[in-house]
């Protein structure tokens, strides 16, 4: 796979706060690229960054192989960014802010009604169109939001904490959604969120704290570097646990032992196969790994 | 429908939709005719009566005429500003509500975006003063009708011209607001003191000779002097028939403001027109200069 965004050596000021470190990462195309941080760590100023609503101090974008100084237009035609804050035009039906929002993009007429009957199908918003924006919910307000990021057919959509505050049904479909996009149409998924089980399902993540990166990898290679494996045991009294010789907690109705890793857990498990009769063994949680590499948890999601 | 077309529509759109902006213009020029009416008519009618000549009187709806003529031209010459800069607050209603950034992400060039705001505003802006202009023909035919149809049609490209102006000001002004309260701050002083210093509230020939200098360097001034001339010529011309002395009726176009002094020299109509037309030229260009060079914005 290419890499569809380029990051080099990306560096923001404002004032005093270095937001932005010397960042430097790539996002393959097709694939689900998870950005993690905390408020503050430097998400929203790269994102801004990328989407050319903010000047880098230093550094280099290139998406699509095209570097963002030079080539501005033509790289803001590949993106489709969904913002925390739904930007659309409350008093005006969708269906305008969806008309108005697709003329930026030369999309009118016959090739306009097309796209929305397309975007209204694969939304569910058919019968919304009429209404105002303003009047919507928050979970239908965001499949409008959507719609407009997809009008004109993006290569990469960027979502800014898409799923925050939506009802698991709503979330279910914008996932859905995400996923037939990356299935069917190759679309690369550039997402911020809070929720952790969002970016556990990510091809690649990437944690930022204070600017820079603290973190990196696919989810696995994240959990197997900064967590440990967890065996939870059941049926065994603690006596027993505690002549394994290794950290636990107890459960209500088991014990849950932590180990460095897979093969640490296997060994165990093979030299006292009396004890071990009803077990599982599970990875660390990317809210672990979060809190290893961070010292901080996330607000939202798991990690709360 | 082309790029620029579409983002008109939209602005416009959403300037009659937000019920509370559009009611507050539209009503704005109606109030201010009533509050003239009211409070100013009686006082200005006495001040004409008083400076008459011994041995000269007019009849009333002449010098109703001549007061409507007056108001009219007030109300209209701050109108035609202050609706403009109410209607571009859509332009700082954007960066509030982030809808500016979701204009931004677009290809399209940010100057596209700016003359799309100039452009929804003055036609906004424009259909309420058109309104506004309708009210007070009204007015001015019910008190007493002496303007001739050639004037009224001055009138029209007056408030054509000014409403050009009113827009390419408050686009000026209103590029560098970023919040609700900046649009409150920069509304209220706009509605509070523009009337003053175009001198539609107070005819500048009354202010001291130092703020008179001062005044006759803003455009807006011309564009008031515009109006009133238009507003007042029929009135006054048929003061003249009725056998007003000539030195009588310059002394009262002096006084009314329908002769501006730029340092000392008369500024014949020719002149105002051209200064108003280069006035809104330069807002323009230097609006679109600061669109296109202002950096990206900062978090």
């Amino acid at each position: 796979m290419t890499n569809i965004i380029e990051i080099k050596q990306l560096n923001k000021r404002f004032g005093p706060v270095h937001a932005v470190r010397d960042l430097s990462f790539q996002v393959k195309e097709g694939e689900l690229f998870a950005f993690l941080g905390v408020n503050g760590a430097g998400k929203s100023t790269t994102i801004n960054i990328l989407c050319g609503q903010l000047a880098k101090d230093s550094g280099q974008v290139l998406i699509g192989g095209a570097d963002l100084d030079d080539r501005p237009d033509s790289i803001k035609r590949e993106l489709g960014v969904v913002f925390q804050q739904s930007v659309l035009d409350a008093p005006l039906s969708v269906r305008d802010n969806l008309q108005s929002r697709a003329a930026l993009y030369g999309i009118t007429g016959a090739a306009f009604q097309q796209r929305l009957d397309e975007l209204a199908e694969l939304l569910c918003f058919r019968e919304l169109l009429r209404r105002p924006v303003g009047k919507l919910s928050g979970g239908q307000r965001r499949r409008i939001d959507i719609a407009r990021a997809l009008l004109h057919h993006p290569r990469i959509l960027i979502l800014d904490e898409p799923t925050t505050g939506l009802d698991p049904q709503t979330r279910k479909l914008l996932w859905n959604v995400i996923d037939r996009l990356r299935r069917e149409e190759s679309m690369t998924v550039f997402l911020t969120t809070h929720y952790m089980e969002e970016a556990a399902e990510a091809d690649y993540v990437v944690i930022l704290d204070s600017g820079s990166i603290c973190a990196e990898g696919t989810p696995l290679e994240l959990k197997n570097a900064h967590t440990g494996d967890f065996v939870t045991l059941y049926g065994v009294t603690e006596q027993e646990v505690q002549a394994l010789g290794v950290a636990y907690t107890s459960l209500r109705d088991a014990y849950r032992l932590s180990l460095q890793n897979t093969a640490e857990a296997t060994a165990l498990i093979v030299r006292h196969p009396e004890i071990f009769r009803d077990y599982e063994i599970t990875k660390g949680k990317m809210d672990d790994v979060f809190l290893q590499v961070t010292g901080k948890k996330l607000e939202g999601g798991e990690g709360k | 429908m082309s790029i620029f077309t579409a983002l008109v529509k939209r602005n416009v759109t959403l300037f009659f939709k937000d019920k509370g902006t559009f009611f507050t213009s539209l009503i704005t020029p109606f109030i201010l005719l009533v509050l003239y009416a009211t409070f100013l008519g009686d006082i200005y009618r006495d001040t004409f009566v008083m400076n008459l000549p011994q041995g000269i009187s007019l009849p009333d709806t002449l010098l109703d005429g001549l007061v409507g003529g007056q108001l009219m031209s007030s109300i209209l010459s701050v109108s035609c500003v202050t609706v403009a800069f109410g209607a571009n607050f859509l332009m700082v209603q954007d960066k509030v509500r982030g809808s500016s950034k979701d204009l931004r992400i677009s290809p399209v060039p940010s100057s596209t975006l700016s003359l799309a705001y100039y452009a929804a505003t003055l036609l906004s802006t424009l259909l309420i003063c058109l309104v506004a202009v309708g009210a007070c023909l009204v007015y001015v035919y019910v008190v007493g009708w002496y303007l001739p149809a050639v004037d009224v049609g001055w009138l029209l490209l007056d408030v054509v011209l000014l409403t050009f102006f009113g827009t390419a000001l408050s686009s000026l002004v209103n590029r560098f607001l970023s919040t609700q309260g900046q649009i409150s701050a920069v509304g209220s002083i706009v509605s509070s003191c523009y009337g003053f210093i175009c001198g539609a509230y107070m005819p500048i020939a009354s202010f001291g000779e130092g703020l008179q200098t001062a005044v006759s360097f803003l455009p807006g001034t011309y564009g008031t002097a515009l109006l009133r001339t238009h507003s007042l010529r029929g009135p006054m011309a048929e003061m003249q028939r009725l056998g007003v002395p000539d030195t009588v009726i310059q002394e009262l176009k002096d006084a009314l403001d329908c002769r501006i002094y730029f340092n000392g020299q008369a500024v014949e109509i020719p002149a105002m027109y051209l200064i108003l037309g280069g006035a809104v030229a330069v807002l323009v260009a230097v609006f679109l200069l600061i669109s296109l060079t202002q950096k990206k914005a900062q978090k």
